[in-house]
């Protein structure tokens, strides 16, 4: 054909149908990637081939830092991960050095951390929720999720003095003790809280176009999540009955009565069902250490490692010097290396510490339960509509802050 | 924990006493080239494995029936110091989402050979753990389907997360 035209050889004739695929590059400014992520699609028409994630936009060497800073300086790099969840990362890291140490955290302290973990937890969904409903187009639910997020910021805030980064837990208790009448104001939230459900159910569960856009979507099997490693609510809205606070309890969960929601659907519905029901786990759980809450301390008895009440520091020699100690040169962790895991709000946090004695960690690492969900992203979006991917992004509930570290 | 008992000739551990460590004392009498030391510290199991026989180990931990480590947590890659020899460690945190216990395999390096075997085959999870450590501390997984750079960009120098790298980097870093 080419000889009969007399084509110029660098004009390659192929002989083949055009092709129809295209790579666009969604993010890192997208508003539904939750943050900067960028994900470089390849589709066909509107479905999407292939999908690959980038990211790194936010990446600050949180884990180098851990190594320049004393151990209780890394508590407030913690609340910076998980911006969502802090007070989960603050437990998972302060836990991984109190195992290094030994110490035994008082009763009430760890009340306190269950009762303040599972607020926090009901609001990191609060935020999901909210987020997740606009990116499909249901804008009004997000300001009835964030108008309920406020009220246990506030209530986070009355304990800890912060809102965003709390770091209200230390090596070996709480920052502080609670406030008068914070008990009465959690009752009061947890009372109106099953209320506030009902209607987040009204406004989507039984939605049409909700369902529509959910049911059937990003499917991911039992066993592809296993292997994905994906863990907390993604992983039991594909049917495995897996929670932290069960298989390894940690801070007194096993004393509590919860269910562990499951759904079996494996898409972006049965995600979303999932952390609708444990919303009310988690206000059960509140409920309960609400009424466990007996005066007691709420610092461990290590005085090396604990600092000092302030009123101890006026009338006692030694505790005005270990103030001075603890806060000048820390405290030495013997040698060792510890991997704590918790449940946090979207999974499997596991806090890896290493320490060659001193007072600053060898190497801190944390297992990110958001890195390793949107791992398994590429997975569930192929073969999916492009809108669809918005949907699944929302499922996963990502925080880029905990990915990049 | 450990004493509860002991492995019997044939190798098995009965089902509802078998701990992690029991576990893999009874690989390692089985393989003994497979498992270096073994410790426990904190109620956590540590194994040395050399890197040569870590997918080995992997599979074999993941399919046994007394253990089901089918869920891999986390690969995280130390630094023990330019010093140190061997000078890196890859350390891999496995759980059972059946048995719900857990171990840690440890892999050591030397810094003149920063290559070992991946373990995506095994858990497709591996892939991103196995990219981070590649980005942060220059280790080498041969076989991996995609190994590039993660977190930092890619025409960035030097591995961030070792002792030697600056705190503040060596430049101020700009893109390209």
């Amino acid at each position: 054909m080419s000889s009969t035209l007399n084509i110029p050889p660098q004009f390659e004739v192929v002989d083949r149908p055009l092709d129809t695929q295209m790579t666009i590059s969604m993010g890192p400014q997208h508003p539904s990637t939750h943050g900067v992520l960028r994900l470089e699609l390849v589709i066909d028409g509107e479905s999407v081939v292939k999908a690959t994630p980038d990211i790194g936009y936010l990446h600050t060497g949180m884990e180098k830092l851990f190594e320049y800073k004393k151990y209780q300086q890394g508590i407030v790099i913690t609340d910076r991960m998980d911006y969502l969840n802090p007070l989960g990362n603050n437990l998972g890291y302060v836990m991984a050095v109190e195992k290094l140490l030994g110490l035994e955290i008082p009763e009430r302290a760890q009340t306190i951390r269950v009762l303040m973990c599972e607020l926090q937890r009901i609001a990191s969904h609060l935020v999901w929720l909210g987020t997740h409903a606009l990116d499909i187009g249901a804008m009004t639910v997000f300001f009835y999720c964030f108008r309920e997020r406020e009220k246990i910021l506030n209530l986070i805030e009355a304990a800890s003095g912060g809102r965003l980064t709390p770091s209200y837990f230390r090596i070996g208790g709480l920052m502080m003790d609670l406030p008068s009448g914070f008990e009465r104001r959690v009752k009061q939230f947890l009372d109106g809280f099953p209320n506030s459900v009902e209607e987040f159910h009204k406004l989507l569960t039984g939605n049409r176009i909700f369902q529509k856009r959910t049911q059937g979507v990003g499917r991911i099997s039992a066993e592809d999540a296993i292997d994905w490693g994906l863990s907390g609510p993604c992983l039991r809205g594909s049917g495995v009955n897996l929670d932290i606070r069960r298989a390894n309890p940690y801070t007194g969960y096993e004393n509590y009565d919860f269910e562990v929601p499951t759904e079996p659907d494996c898409d972006v519905w049965a995600r979303y069902m999932v952390r609708m029901r444990e919303m009310k786990e988690s206000r059960k759980i509140s409920t309960q250490a609400l009424a466990r809450l007996k005066p007691g301390p709420i610092k461990a008895d290590a005085p090396k490692v604990v600092l000092p009440d302030r009123e101890a520091m006026k009338t006692h020699m030694d505790a005005l010097i270990h103030h001075f100690l603890i806060v000048a040169e820390g405290f030495d962790v013997p040698e060792g290396e510890v991997y704590h895991p918790i449940e946090a709000s979207k999974g499997e946090l596991g806090v890896y510490v290493k320490s060659n004695g001193g007072p600053k960690p060898a190497r801190v690492h944390v297992r990110g339960p958001s890195f390793v969900n949107l791992s398994a992203l590429p997975q569930m979006v192929e073969g999916e509509m492009i809108a669809d991917v918005v949907a699944i992004i929302g499922s996963l509930d990502i925080v880029l802050g905990e990915i990049d570290r | 924990m450990v004493t509860a008992s002991v492995p019997d000739e044939n190798n098995t551990v009965s089902k509802e006493k078998a701990t992690p460590s029991l576990l893999v004392t009874a690989l390692q009498r089985e393989h003994p080239q497979w498992i270096g030391e073994i410790a426990e510290a904190f109620s956590e199991v540590t194994a040395m494995v050399p890197r040569e026989h870590i997918v080995e180990v992997c599979t074999y931990l993941k399919s046994s029936e007394e253990g089901r480590f089918d869920f891999l947590a986390d690969i995280c890659g130390a630094d023990r110091g330019p010093e140190e020899e061997p000078r890196f460690e890859v350390n891999y945190h496995l759980f059972s989402t059946t048995k719900h216990h857990r171990v840690r395999l440890k892999v050591l390096l030397n810094e003149s050979d920063v290559h070992l075997p991946t373990v995506t085959g095994v858990w497709r999870t591996a892939n991103w753990h196995e990219r981070e450590t590649f980005d942060l501390f220059g280790v080498i997984f041969d076989g991996h389907p995609d190994l590039r750079r993660i977190l930092l960009p890619e025409d960035w120098q030097g591995y961030a997360l070792r002792k030697d790298f600056p705190l503040r980097g060596y430049e101020p870093y700009s893109l390209k």
